[in-house]
């Protein structure tokens, strides 16, 4: 046992193979509430969910694993619904059939801002991130005005975060299984991703070694970016509506699921495995905890206590004396 | 005395430069203001200054140390409510209340440092959580908002010292910068601060007390933070739990980190510079008022300046001269 222990430890799968524990465990205690717990029904519906935070977790996973974090998710989330939207507005037929790709788009080159700030300018992401994230609630609150030309999804919105085309399984969970396949492909089978642990861990070294790590970097808050857009997009089409602020329930949630999934905060070193079991973790603890009809106060304290407790368990530091 | 000199400026330029920024900026407010020059105005201004000041102290020690406090916000507002409950009924009542508002800011700030430290978790997922730990119970404690404040207490600190016409809310920010930052930045505890954020390992190997030094840090950032809830009490006559207030003084605390001069790299700076820094922020915001435009620019307004600011750092990327300097 301890031997097995000391192996799943070494290879570095230790975080992934703990939360997904704690699901299952998650899983067990909440079917002693209600059995709905253990339902097809039931997950399907949460993994449809998770894809919202799955998608917002892929880009918030790659900043980080380069050294750096991207606190403009909430309103990159909300520009991305609300430019789809709107471009269903402005154009009409055109208009609905490019509105996806144009709020996709425009999360993008926020992203490209962020890049450019942090990659060249070499402004911290937590202060440059927070600057843009100002900057699009404000762009997105001057052009609306408060109110959108449009702000219905369209119909294609619609159906691909609502709709279950293929077997009964939601074409949400499916788009977060495309995005995250290319994810785990660009990280593990390409140069690219190489370069992003390799700056994650030691920029400088990275450097010398010939990466144009600037390059990678602006590469990865465009990326990050049109994730976050992406989830916007999703969540519009979910909610069948674009509305200011839909993001803002995203950014912890996301950076938590990262971590959670074994994923360093400082860079470097992290799974796209853990970070969908984090996504898992926290979107069925967020659900049991609604279920459960426990009072706002109490979902909060739990949700913060299991999150430390859980870290305690697997995710602590090195001594400085190692 | 030159050369002291010029070391002091050189390592206080950030702070120099956003206490000028503020000086120009907020005197550019006044000769637009319609009333000007007057104690009302100043006492308003100062009034919701200081707060900001205050969260962006809190802020600055945890910067300091290379780490971060992302739960000052949600300390800020537990005090509030716990403040809205317990600073009521006779002064000494009141005054008892004080001290245990800002007794549990501590406890909170204790509890970040001893995860931080015994549990060797990093500072900024930590307080992440603890944070929302912090936010639920603010929330049980009011959970709409509501209360009440001990009104004679309220109204003196928050108004102007009668004959001077001096905001009490300034005395009341440099009583804090007296008694709890510069006794702090001068002992050698604050040493120990800033040599962990120049190079934790060479701290360690020269012997710092790594451990004591964060746990009183983060203790520091807690008491800051509950100070600052107290005062919004008695600026609002009540107590609110809300994340949303919570969220920009975090965020606005780091910004304002930032402005004033301190590295977030950690190892440099100052919590003066904050002071300024977040005195600017705020003038910034109501600049817009007195030049009567919409109030719905407030928010890109505010974000461009921000970034502005954060991108003149830019500027020294110019005088480096090996590119091995840019990376870290």
């Amino acid at each position: 046992m301890t031997e097995l222990a000391l192996r799943l430890r070494k290879s570095g799968h230790l975080p992934v193979v703990a939360a997904a524990g704690c699901t299952v465990l998650l899983l067990l205690v909440g079917s002693l509430y209600s059995r709905n717990f253990l339902s097809a029904d039931y997950l399907l519906l949460q993994l449809q969910i998770a894809s919202f935070l799955g998608v917002v977790a892929t880009g918030a996973m790659i900043v980080i694993l380069l050294g750096g974090i991207d606190l403009s998710v909430p309103w990159l989330v909300t520009v991305g619904g609300v430019m789809s939207a709107a471009a269903a507005g402005w154009w009409g037929a055109t208009g609905a059939a490019i509105a996806i790709p144009f709020g996709i788009a425009c999360g993008a080159l926020f992203g490209f801002v962020n890049g450019v700030g942090v990659a060249y300018l070499r402004v911290p992401s937590m202060i440059f991130t927070l600057g843009i994230n100002a900057v699009a609630q404000g762009l997105i609150v001057v052009q609306t005005g408060g109110f959108a030309p449009q702000d219905r999804s369209t119909p294609t919105m619609h159906l691909i975060a609502t709709g279950r085309s293929l077997l009964g399984i939601p074409n949400a969970l499916l788009v977060w299984a495309v995005i995250g396949a290319a994810t785990m492909f660009m990280l593990h089978r390409t140069v690219l991703g190489r370069a992003i642990y390799a700056v994650g861990n030691r920029e400088r070294a990275a450097y010398l070694s010939g990466v144009d790590t600037r390059r990678v970097t602006l590469l990865c808050f465009v990326i990050a970016g049109a994730c976050s857009a992406a989830a916007g997009v999703l969540l519009t089409g979910y909610s069948t509506k674009a509305y200011q602020a839909m993001g803002d329930a995203y950014l912890l949630p996301a950076i938590a699921a990262v971590v959670l999934g074994g994923t360093n905060i400082l860079g470097g070193r992290g799974s796209y495995l853990g970070t969908v079991v984090g996504v898992i973790l926290i979107t069925l603890l967020q659900s049991i905890l609604s279920v459960m009809q426990i009072p706002e106060m109490g979902r909060q304290v739990i949700y913060g206590v299991v999150i430390i407790t859980m870290l305690l368990v697997y995710g602590r530091g090195r001594r400085h004396a190692d | 005395m030159n050369a002291e000199w010029r070391y002091h400026l050189s390592e206080h330029k950030g702070a120099y430069a956003a206490a000028a920024m503020f000086v120009l900026v907020f005197a550019l407010y006044i000769g637009k203001h319609q009333t000007g020059w007057t104690v009302p105005v100043l006492t308003t201004a100062a009034n919701k200054g200081v707060l900001l000041a205050i969260v962006a102290m809190a802020q600055t020690l945890p910067v300091l140390t290379a780490g971060i406090d992302l739960s000052v916000g949600m300390v800020f507002v537990l005090a509030n409510c716990l403040a809205s409950h317990l600073v009521v009924g006779s002064a000494l009542q009141a005054g008892f209340g004080v001290v245990v508002v800002l007794a549990v800011g501590a406890l909170c700030g204790l509890i970040n440092g001893l995860i931080i430290v015994v549990g060797r978790l990093q500072p900024i997922i930590t307080t992440l959580a603890t944070g929302t730990v912090y936010f639920g119970l603010a929330l049980g404690l009011r959970p709409v908002p509501g209360g009440d404040v001990h009104a004679g207490l309220a109204d003196a600190l928050t108004g102007a010292l009668p004959g001077v016409g001096i905001p009490a809310m300034l005395i009341v920010l440099l009583a804090v910068v007296v008694v709890v930052w510069l006794p702090y930045r001068r002992s050698a505890l604050g040493r120990a601060a800033l040599a962990i954020g120049s190079s934790e390992p060479a701290a360690y190997m020269s012997g710092v007390a790594i451990g004591k030094t964060k746990i009183v840090t983060y203790t520091l950032a807690g008491l800051l933070a509950a100070i600052g809830g107290v005062l919004l009490t008695f600026v609002t006559y009540s107590g609110e739990a809300s994340s949303a207030i919570g969220g920009v003084y975090t965020l606005n605390s780091i910004a304002a980190v930032v402005i004033g001069g301190t590295s977030l790299a950690g190892g440099a700076g100052s919590a003066i510079g904050s002071v300024f820094g977040a005195m600017l922020l705020r003038t910034i915001g109501d600049l817009l008022f007195v030049f009567d435009m919409e109030p719905l620019w407030q928010p890109l307004f505010q974000g461009v300046i921000l970034l502005t600011a954060v991108s003149l750092g830019a500027l020294q990327l110019l005088k480096v001269s090996n590119r091995l300097d840019l990376f870290r």
